[in-house]
């Protein structure tokens, strides 16, 4: 076709044949893999499977972050609904990226969070109070005791992309051997600002890993939607960087390559996208009904490629595990749920003032009589 | 003491807190090997080298997002927008997270970036090239928004802002980047980032103004000396947080006040000190104020700018207006 279009275009010149070659020719090409090592079944679908497929502590650490995020949430859902909690995006389905994420990143890094990465977000040291204080509508939420440096929670879609190519740039910088590890959905792939970041993490080679969420749904939205393109990894392909699928309720899968994936930053190799390929089996947040946009069989269908089933099967199956261990371990993560919820509920409210205690490092002379006003000291002139 | 312009100022005071403080790194579209489209960050990568002085891609959004983390991370970005006019893309980036890094985090992160860019029309620059939007982020809550008039006011605001450990949106005058050279000292000093500077003393009128018509209020300020007018010329310097006392205090001895800014007029800073006169100093005014502003127009195409842009004469006459009832 395009050879037609050429003889026409250049019809009347000498040389046509030589022309006509040069006209349409294979510049470069590209794959992209998709990765898994466990199916739905809990059956190995690689052989050998790598070492921390028998590495039975590992494996329970693993299991253990899955399930207490996934009964946190279910308890975060029931607070919402009894009025304690605000709007909250639950990450049901999601579990397994975050506690690869969590298991894998050093204390040293810097994880820039969406608002599905619970998972990962316990595993570096957020607390479960944190993230409910946070949904509860206190700023003290988002003042980490554990992991200092951090970034909150991330509300306007991708925007924390460019922030990661800061940090990782500073990290390159000054020569450490930290990586910053951006995590995003599938919807903010449509926006500039993940576009800009991996663009600019790939013209320097920045310690960036960024994993892309990609839960099917960007609140109603489904990926053919969403985009065209057949895969949200290629749009790593676009900025030179690496650019690859995994299955995103396989934990061992996401392990495996985003351990590689990290590895590779740190160790100057250059950036990755992970698309992680999960499902949503939530509403987008409790202010939301999936039910007006997304059919109940659709639903049920993706129940069957739930990580945390998957993962028990797997672990039942080499004998790791038993309904006993299963018991004891929801017993214990459920007494961790209910101390956190404790303790957002006994957290005091923020003073009124306190909207000003942090706006600038020192508040401007300025502003003094509206903070007056606020703690009724003053009436605002 | 070197006779400099604004441009080299800018220069003089990049350089020294790069050399000052090795966590200042200055990033943007083709600062590096060019210097910038104005030279305003010239030899700056031959000194402190390709990593410190960053080719950015022809991303904004980028280099406002990138700054934040840098910033959040221990380095000082002094970031630089091309224009003004490109400036919009930061805006979710700056409003978003770097006004409010500090706030969301209680303080555990915070965000001590400067955001340059050469603003303002009256070079004949092409479309898009010549805004002067200071009052979109004016608004916004947890910036500093700063604009030098000078040389001197540039070097010892730039080292201020890029200090400052809350993120500076540094507006700089392109008109005059070059029309004025002034004796300064290349020491390291900086200027405070909340107060105005008074630059001609006056008992008769107030004359408030920021930027490149700093430059047209000071002509109108000496034309009306000679018909026996005193007019006293503030700098407003820095927009945001704005320092009120000083322009009341002036008001209290004038009685009349002149805000001259090339922005639009509605929702313009000048309405904001209007507002504040009228809610803080209405008793010593004996005349209303008057704003001589650009147009609520689209900044024209560079045919109509000087129409659009205040003039010496229009400053003149809005005076002659808070006089008449004398
Ligand atoms: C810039 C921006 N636009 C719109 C919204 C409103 N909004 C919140 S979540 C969401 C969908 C995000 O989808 P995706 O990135 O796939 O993440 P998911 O919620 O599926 O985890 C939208 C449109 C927003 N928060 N930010």
């Amino acid at each position: 076709m395009l050879n037609q279009q050429a003889k026409v275009l250049i019809s009347g010149q000498q040389n046509i044949q030589l022309q006509v070659q040069e006209y349409s020719r294979l510049v470069t090409h590209f794959d992209i893999q998709y990765h898994q090592m466990i199916d739905y079944q809990g059956n190995p679908v690689v052989s050998p499977l790598p070492a921390i497929a028998t590495d039975r502590d590992q494996l329970i650490q693993l299991y253990q972050a899955m399930l207490k995020t996934r009964l946190f949430d279910k308890k975060a859902i029931s607070l919402q609904r009894r009025g304690q909690l605000g709007t909250y995006a639950s990450s049901l389905g999601q579990e397994a990226i975050g506690v690869a994420i969590g298991s894998i990143m050093k204390d040293e890094d810097v994880l820039f969070p969406a608002y599905r990465e619970y998972a990962a977000q316990f595993l570096r040291g957020v607390k479960m109070s944190e993230i409910l204080l946070y949904w509860g509508g206190n700023e003290q939420g988002m003042n980490f005791q554990g992991p200092q440096r951090d970034f909150p929670i991330c509300v306007p879609i991708a925007s924390q992309a460019p922030h990661a190519v800061g940090v990782a740039y500073a990290m390159q910088l000054r020569g450490e051997k930290r990586v910053a590890v951006c995590v995003l959905g599938d919807g903010a792939t449509s926006k500039g600002d993940f576009y800009e970041a991996i663009n600019a993490a790939g013209t320097w080679d920045l310690p960036v890993v960024f994993i892309i969420n990609n839960n099917r749904l960007a609140i109603s939205l489904p990926q053919n939607k969403q985009t065209r393109a057949q895969t949200l990894a290629q749009k790593a392909i676009a900025a030179g960087i690496a650019g690859e699928q995994v299955d995103g309720n396989d934990v061992l899968a996401l392990y495996i390559r985003i351990e590689q994936a990290i590895d590779n930053a740190r160790r100057g190799a250059g950036p990755t996208v992970i698309e992680a390929l999960t499902y949503r089996l939530c509403d987008h947040t409790t202010a939301d009904d999936a039910s007006r946009y997304r059919s109940e069989k659709e639903l049920q269908e993706n129940w069957l490629y739930e990580p945390i089933k998957r993962f028990n099967l797997y672990l039942t199956q080499m004998g790791y595990w038993s309904d006993k261990d299963e018991e004891k371990l929801i017993t214990q993560c459920k007494g961790e749920v209910e101390s956190a919820v404790d303790e957002y509920l006994h957290t005091p409210d923020q003073a009124s003032e306190s909207m000003f205690d942090y706006l600038y490092a020192t508040l401007p002379s300025s502003m003094e009589q509206q903070r007056d006003a606020v703690m009724g000291k003053e009436t605002l002139k | 003491m070197t006779e400099v312009t604004l441009l080299d100022a800018i220069n003089m005071g990049l350089c020294w807190e790069m050399s000052a403080d090795p966590s200042v790194v200055v990033l943007g579209e083709d600062i590096g090997l060019n210097g910038g489209v104005f030279r305003a960050t010239d030899g700056l990568q031959e000194k402190f080298g390709q990593q410190r002085v960053i080719d950015t891609p022809l991303s904004e959004t980028l280099i406002a997002g990138m700054s934040i983390g840098m910033a959040a991370e221990g380095l000082k970005p002094v970031a630089e927008i091309q224009f003004m006019g490109f400036i919009y893309s930061t805006i979710d980036q700056i409003i978003s997270h770097a006004s409010r890094l500090r706030n969301r985090t209680r303080g555990r992160l915070s965000c001590p970036l400067v955001l340059r860019a050469p603003f303002g029309g009256g070079i004949h620059a092409p479309e898009h090239h010549s805004e002067s939007t200071e009052a979109l982020f004016a608004h916004i809550p947890g910036l500093r928004v700063v604009i030098p008039s000078s040389p001197g006011r540039a070097y010892g605001l730039l080292l201020a802002a890029i200090r400052d450990p809350d993120p500076v949106i540094f507006l700089e005058p392109k008109r005059i980047y070059r029309l004025v050279k002034q004796d300064i000292e290349d020491n390291g000093e900086a200027l405070p980032l909340d107060v105005c500077f008074v630059l001609r003393e006056g008992s008769d009128v107030t004359l408030v103004s920021w930027g490149a018509m700093i430059h047209e209020t000071m002509t109108a300020a000496e034309q009306l000396s000679a018909s026996g007018i005193n007019a006293e010329v503030i700098d407003l310097a820095t927009i945001k947080p704005l320092d009120i006392n000083t322009i009341l205090e002036s008001v209290s001895k004038t009685g009349r006040c002149v805000i001259i800014h090339e922005a639009a007029r509605t929702c313009g800073v000048g309405a904001e000190i209007a507002a504040q006169l009228a809610e803080q100093g209405l008793m010593s005014l004996f005349a209303p104020i008057e704003r001589v502003t650009g147009y609520d127009t689209i900044m024209p195409l560079f045919n109509l700018e000087k129409e659009y842009m205040p003039s010496v004469e229009r400053i003149i006459a809005a005076v002659e207006r808070t006089l008449e009832d004398l």
